[in-house]
């Protein structure tokens, strides 16, 4: 393949109030690129397989940084890094599942400059469509990894519609057990979704894994009080241990109550383009008791509806293992 | 009494690197320097039908293209810098454009339109050798030797690129585990009676097994930058070695040697792939000489990938008979190797490791390399041995078991020794001393103790595992130079490369050993050809210690010669009259009659003649007859070829040991314990020597449970084009207390003792590890490396995995 590593050319803006970035993301439209942190930023550019006219360098945006207390819960700026979350100490004692999830993601390196809006917004990991092929993601009309001898083995079990890509994210899952509230603000002014609403899978829009829409900017997430001190867990398994993306992921929030499990939400990442939330298991296991006898009674659910590619089948038993093991941890 | 031999010391270029001072390649610049940048396949098999470069030649800053028609051509199956008629794997350099930025190189690499004319193409071996496979190049796929009658009956002695296939049957038995009868191979050996062997067996183990090439990703992606003055050729290039590329280099360069400066102060790693001139070398050198500027080609990540080549993956079956009393007496072996689109399998070493680590009474081998439209193969650390220890290790295990035999006991049993063997043609080794590695390793480990561990730990399983690491580490002939100054220092001339593993200084201690010279008062100038070096082995083969600790023993040795018959000279009596010590050569009978080292180099000048360099040994290589014409005149000068008397490969061994915990809810594997003992003679450099066990250990980890080398088999992609899609494991995927000890028993055929080491220490990780996850799962044979999370994950599950079938590249 032909192959790049140096920047194409192209503006440069680095605006430091909301305000202004808002008017060039306005300006530039879809040939606008938000950065952040950049990690799923300079691939795509110096490897020429996506373009833009403008790169818009949120960074120096400050009021976009930090993990504030509100009186509905905890508000975190979308440019927060992930170091940040994971040793945040409001997150910790509260949230403990979102801090647990940035702290797996990727390596220290990539954690401290890669920042929460970035991960949960980022592309999905499939590396056909990352080496630039025109495939249906990609405007094109077909999938190579969705074929008896595709190289699959990172890729969905559910929810694919031409595309079997799988969501990267490791705090994605996480924003949706919480229950995280998504904020977005254009020209326009702001408007907010719910983490669920927020990530997309192909069936709705094939070429993009969030709502975000040209010219609008991530540039907070709020966390409700509602599951603040819940009992949290989060597993993430990949080859290795650090600078790999989840196989398979769970993030679950429980509300426990007497040993039973009066409200719970239960994700699952890396299984599809986006968080799969098993809301056949939560609603299993409410009112049961939290631990290994009802684990082992529902971990099957967690699979229904999974369709497995040549070489992901082993992210069946995968997924089921790490619900059982959130529920009866 | 050693004062430099067996001491820690700190290599001279260690703080540059600390510091980022030290340059590599990259790091050059030269006024006017332009830049290149390679336009390289998209198709795995294909013909060019034209190229287009019109548009990009018009752009401002675009100074020219470069094809494989500004260079000599090259038959296949050779490794062309850049492609002419045919493309055969994915990532093969094209052609290299210059202008005066990198940003303008890549963009008009942009415009430029070729045109291809699409072929067949395959990407495993035994899918080639199948009837109606498609072969890797339009010949054939397979490389067969061909002898021919010529004047006078001598044999004229050649090789072809040819058409093979085995028979559905043999295939089928192949994938099956069986032995693929009816195959053809193009090497074989055997010693002893085989059928013999497996009939007195007490038991048999009969495998298939599958490995896969796994990629270098040197840390440092190749750059070359080179520049021409007064018809000399100045060039920056990332090499492991040194003077071992001055006469390819230069022949690449349509030059003689002596116009040649290689420049190569610092290397980011090369792991087998930049042992000598690769390839693309050629173009950095002729086309800054077409432009008349200087020229930096550097390549991307991914590039480094595609041309940096990959170790050779397997595709195999073995047979192992063993008596009841542990001893080996058979092993029949049979290996495809996946050569690439180069060729480079190494299914022969991968026998030689067996018989080392087995020492089977009676064995038949027979290999194949099948071309594959991959990225080019070459040596990798521990080529073909390391691989075979990794799935060998869990195979020997079961053989074990069937005996009843305590895994470490059985290999002790089967321990190469001192009169033990290697290879197919059963030569002999320097020395051995595996037993009493496997007794130290057993013990500090703790082997017995730790079998009476609890197996089970919740969702976890321990696993204890023991492996045997092999390298041939060691090679003879090579030429060592020194000087002693009028300053009385000694500088010691090493064309010994610089890849990383500091044992260039390392080798230079044996010098200072012989002088009794202060470290401190020696210099080692190494690095650039006008550094006046000797002719040096290539820095690859875990050969340097040995090799180059007795090159520069003999020139110490010649130095000191030279030392006492100065002093002879001078102060009366024979040399013999006469010793060293504290940087002076004096009397035996009256110490205080003698010259400093200072005085007696000034002496050698007033002589001329060997004394300084104007005469020099017949025996010594154009390349060092060299150096010491511009040395001459300027000290004592020391030199002398390594003809130190002895036989026998020097082999460098490890044992390894591994305990680990396997997670059978998500078929994760933490290392709770690694302990390995060296059999390498004399450690040299203890903290080196650490090092390199670490390093080498961690590589291994990856072999078996991480690395990964995928190929599409619908469009011959490579899906790991990069370091994390590889997945070497990192600092955190391994457990930072490992316990690394040697026998510590001198090499009798090394004035220092000294063996290398650096090969065997991957392997027997790889082994140590493989073994322990057979062992966590109740003797599971997955016969693959690596063996990787989802393959256990379906192991557990009851679930099919994908190497079954022995398919590669595909995991």
């Amino acid at each position: 393949m032909p192959s790049y590593d140096v920047m194409p050319n192209m503006e440069l803006y680095q605006p430091v109030r909301v305000e202004d970035a808002l008017d060039i993301a306005s300006r530039y439209a879809d040939r606008g690129w938000l950065v952040g942190g950049g990690q799923d930023t300079y691939g795509w550019l110096k490897d020429r397989a996506k373009s833009a006219d403008a790169l818009i360098d949120l960074s120096a945006i400050d009021e976009l940084r930090g993990v504030r207390e509100t009186a509905e819960g905890i508000e975190i700026g979308a440019l927060t890094t992930l170091t940040e979350i994971a040793e945040s100490a409001l997150l910790k004692q509260s949230y403990s599942v979102l801090s647990d999830a940035a702290a797996v993601v990727a390596s220290p390196q990539i954690r401290n400059i890669g920042t929460l809006g970035g991960n949960v917004s980022q592309d999905v990991r499939c590396w056909y469509y990352r080496r630039g092929l025109s495939c249906y993601r990609a405007g094109g009309n077909l999938c190579y990894a969705d074929t008896p001898q595709g190289m699959n083995r990172e890729h969905s079990l559910f929810e694919t519609s031409r595309c079997v890509a799988a969501g990267a994210s490791d705090t994605a899952p996480a924003l949706v057990a919480l229950d995280a509230t998504m904020v977005l603000r254009s020209v326009d002014g702001e408007r907010t979704l719910s983490a669920e609403e927020y990530f997309v899978g192909p069936a709705v829009d094939i070429e993009n894994t969030t709502a975000l829409r040209d010219g609008e900017i991530l540039t907070a997430v709020r966390l409700p009080k509602a599951w603040a001190n819940a009992e949290f867990y989060f597993e993430k398994v990949a080859d290795r241990n650090v600078w790999d993306f989840s196989l398979v992921n769970v993030a679950a929030a429980f509300k426990v109550s007497g040993g039973n499990i009066s409200e719970s939400r239960v994700v699952c990442g890396a299984v599809q383009a986006t968080p799969r939330r098993l809301t056949a298991i939560e609603n299993a296991i409410q009112g049961k008791a939290k631990g290994a006898v009802t684990a082992q009674s529902v971990a099957g659910m967690a699979s229904e509806g999974a369709r497995a590619l040549a070489h992901n089948g082993f992210k069946i038993p995968l997924m089921e293992n790490l619900v059982k093991r959130a529920i009866s941890a | 009494m050693s004062t430099h031999i067996g001491f820690d010391f700190t290599p001279p270029d260690v703080p540059g690197k600390v510091t980022g001072e030290i340059k590599y390649a990259e790091d050059y610049r030269r006024e006017g320097m332009v830049f290149a940048r390679l336009l390289t396949s998209p198709l795995p098999s294909g013909r060019v039908v034209g190229i287009d470069a019109s548009e990009a030649l018009r752009m401002d800053g675009v100074l020219g293209i470069f094809t494989a028609d500004d260079l000599p051509p090259v038959a296949p199956p050779g490794n062309p810098a850049l492609a002419s008629e045919y493309v055969t794997y994915v990532g093969q350099p094209i052609l290299a454009v210059a202008a005066i930025s990198e940003e303008i190189a890549e963009s008009a690499i942009e415009k430029i339109r070729i045109d291809f004319e699409r072929r067949p193409f395959v990407v495993d071996p035994i899918e080639s050798l199948s009837p109606g496979g498609a072969n890797a190049y339009p010949e054939g796929n397979v490389l067969v030797r061909t002898e021919e009658e010529g004047p006078e009956g001598a044999p004229i002695r050649g090789a072809e690129i040819r058409d093979v296939k085995w028979p559905r049957s043999a295939i089928d038995a192949l994938k099956s585990g069986k032995e693929p009868v009816g195959g053809e191979f193009t090497t074989e050996w055997a010693f002893g009676d085989v059928d013999a062997g497996f009939a007195e067996a007490a038991a048999i183990v009969e495998e298939p097994f599958v490995t896969i090439g796994y990629p270098h990703h040197s840390l440092e992606s190749r750059t070359c930058m080179a520049y021409w003055e007064n018809g000399k050729c100045f060039f920056h290039g990332s090499s492991q070695s040194q003077s071992a590329n001055d006469n390819g280099l230069a022949r690449m360069l349509n030059i003689d040697p002596a116009d040649l400066v290689f420049i190569n102060e610092a290397t980011g790693g090369g792991f087998g792939s930049k042992i000598g001139p690769y390839p693309f070398m050629a173009i950095s050198g002729n086309f800054a000489k077409v432009l008349n500027r200087p020229l930096q080609l550097r390549i991307t990540r991914e590039q480094e990938f595609y041309i940096g080549s990959a170790r050779s993956g397997m595709q195999g079956w073995i047979k192992m008979g063993v008596k009841a009393d542990g001893k080996v007496s058979a092993v029949d072996l049979v290996i495809v190797n996946d050569g690439g689109m180069t060729g480079g399998g190494s299914h022969n070493s991968s026998a030689q490791h067996v018989t080392v680590a087995y020492q089977p009474e009676n064995m038949r081998f027979r290999g194949i390399t099948v071309y594959t439209n991959t990225t080019p193969r070459g040596a990798q650390r521990g080529p073909g041995q390391n691989e075979m220890a990794a799935v060998l290790a869990p195979i020997a295990d079961k053989a074990a078991k069937a005996i009843g035999m305590d895994r470490v006991a059985f290999r002790r049993v089967n321990a190469i020794d001192s009169d033990g063997f290697q290879g197919g043609s059963q030569a002999p080794v320097t020395s051995a001393f595996v037993r009493e590695a496997l007794d130290q390793g057993m013990r500090t480990f703790g082997w017995n103790e730790k079998q009476a561990l609890a197996k089970q730990n919740g969702s976890k399983v321990r696993g204890l595992g023991v492996g045997i690491g092999f390298h041939g580490a060691g090679g003879r002939g090579y030429d060592g130079l020194v000087r002693i100054g009028t300053d009385g220092k000694l500088y010691i001339h090493s064309g010994v490369g610089n890849l990383g593993t500091y044992s260039y200084a390392g080798t230079c201690r044996a010098a200072a050993e012989a002088l009794q010279m202060p470290w401190d008062r020696c210099e080692i100038l190494r690095g650039r050809t006008d550094n006046n070096l000797p002719h040096s082995s290539g820095q690859g083969g875990s050969n340097t210690i040995f090799t180059h600790t007795r090159t520069n023993w003999v020139a110490a040795q010649d130095a000191i010669t030279k030392l006492k018959e100065i002093a002879a000279q001078d102060l009366g009596g024979n040399a013999n009259d006469y010793e060293i010590g504290d940087e002076r050569v004096f009397a035996s009978a009256d110490p205080s009659k003698g010259l400093s080292y200072a005085q007696a180099a000034a002496r050698a000048i007033e002589l001329g003649g060997k004394y300084s360099g104007q005469e020099y040994p017949d025996d010594i290589n154009p390349i060092t007859q060299r150096s010491v014409q511009a040395l001459a005149g300027s000290g004592l000068i020391g030199v002398a070829k390594d003809n130190i008397p002895g036989q026998g490969t020097p082999p460098g061994i490890l044992v390894g040991f591994c305990e680990i915990e396997l997670d059978k809810d998500t078929g994760k594997v933490e290392i709770l314990d690694y302990t390995a003992v060296a059999d390498c003679g004399t450690v040299v450099h203890p903290k080196n020597f650490d090092n390199a066990m670490r390093g080498g250990a961690v590589w291994g980890f990856g072999m078996a449970g991480l690395e990964r080398h995928v190929y599409d088999p619908q469009n011959g992609l490579p899906a790991n084009t990069g370091i994390y899609q590889s997945k070497p494991p990192t600092y955190l995927d391994v457990n930072v207390n490992t316990k690394m000890g040697a026998v510590n028993i001198p090499d009798p055929q090394n004035p220092t003792g000294g063996r290398g080491i650096g090969e065997p220490t991957q392997g027997a990780a790889a082994a140590a590890y493989a073994s322990a996850i057979s062992d966590a799962l109740d003797g599971h044979l997955f016969n693959t490396a690596p063996t990787t999370t989802d393959m256990i994950i379906n192991h557990l599950a009851g679930n099919d995995y994908s190497t079954k079938s022995l398919k590669t590249n595909t995991f």
